[in-house]
């Protein structure tokens, strides 16, 4: 089996690379600078991912696939007292995050084991009617967000976020498209100027334990 | 896709999407979506795949959109070919580890 970690981000190769170097990693370490995997598979958030057989078929779409880490009681235990206010309340959101990669990695571990045995491999036609929704305007999105990347990447940094906007109006659930474009108005993805929302406001209107929608293993 | 213009070929749209134009129509996997007879027209193909086609004027290029016409994300279970760059700058395609299990994996520095 091989893993492969896709960096999500407009930026590019060297807003990644500090990360993939300090990680590592051996396996591929990609960067998806246009997001097109956002489009092909369907990330709406991350991590996300997919898992594909030997005969290059999906067997499972794109779903939250959280790597093992620490507990969020343990990884946000030591907060510095100096921490401004708004991290610390973004950070007490993160917190009640609900992610459960012991499923997630016991299932990728079942599925080696066993492959199209496994209880969590999916029929390509349990792949497709599983994947997002993809409805008229989600498809509006996913153009109006390319468009504001190109925008972006071209150097017309005043003009990309009105189609950022418009790519967060058509598909208000697509975390990747906000977080994205927060992140290039401010690095903790705070309130802004250019848009109408941020992290810790919308995190706050659909509740933490929504953030990565996903039945129980 | 981005474009900066409307006449494109049948064979670039088939790069930048996906979708490729047979006999049949437009097809991906084991799906194929008639078309108007005659020569491509990226209009008409757009409209019946369900994709987007989003326009900024002031800088001379469009946006299209992936196909909606399913309602889903995936038309078809057969993952693509999909072509990414490493941290060198090296083109890595997906379809190299035909064979093995893969486990795709995003995320994001932000």
């Amino acid at each position: 089996m091989e893993i492969v970690t896709v960096a999500l981000d407009t930026a590019g190769v060297e807003a990644a690379r500090p990360w993939i170097e300090a990680a590592g990693a051996e396996h591929p370490s990609l960067i998806d600078q246009a997001h097109v995997t956002d489009e092909l598979f369907g990330f709406v958030n991350i991590p996300n991912g997919v898992w594909i057989d030997e005969d290059g078929v999906l067997v499972r779409p794109a779903e939250p696939a959280w790597p093992p880490r620490e507990t969020n009681d343990k990884k946000y235990a030591d907060i510095p007292a100096d921490t401004p206010q708004r991290m610390k309340d973004m950070l007490a959101e993160a917190r009640k995050i609900v992610t459960d990669s012991d499923g997630y990695v016991a299932a990728v571990r079942d599925w080696v084991e066993h492959g199209a045995r496994s209880r969590f491999t999916l029929s390509p036609d349990e792949v497709v009617a599983r994947s997002h929704p993809r409805p008229p305007e989600h498809a509006r999105a996913a153009a109006a967000f390319e468009l504001a990347q190109h925008l972006w990447r071209r150097g017309h940094r005043d003009d990309a976020p009105r189609w950022f906007r418009k790519a967060h109006r058509l598909h208000p659930d697509n975390w990747t498209y906000k977080r994205q474009a927060w992140a290039f108005a401010d690095p903790l993805q705070g309130p802004t100027e250019l848009y109408d929302s941020d992290w810790l406001s919308d995190i706050r209107a659909i509740g933490a334990e929504n953030y990565y929608p996903h039945d129980p293993w | 896709m981005i474009i900066d213009r409307l006449d494109i070929d049948a064979d670039s749209f088939a790069a930048g999407t996906g979708w490729a134009i047979k006999p049949e129509g437009a097809c991906k996997g084991e799906t194929c979506v008639p078309l108007a007879r005659g020569a491509f027209d990226l209009a008409d193909t757009a409209r019946r795949l369900g994709m987007a086609l989003v326009h900024d004027p002031a800088h001379g290029v469009w946006a299209l959109g992936p196909e909606s016409l399913t309602g889903r994300t995936l038309v078809t279970a057969e993952a693509p070919d999909v072509v990414l760059s490493d941290l060198d700058g090296n083109d890595f395609h997906l379809h190299a580890l035909r064979g093995q299990k893969v486990v795709i994996v995003s995320w994001a520095p932000y």
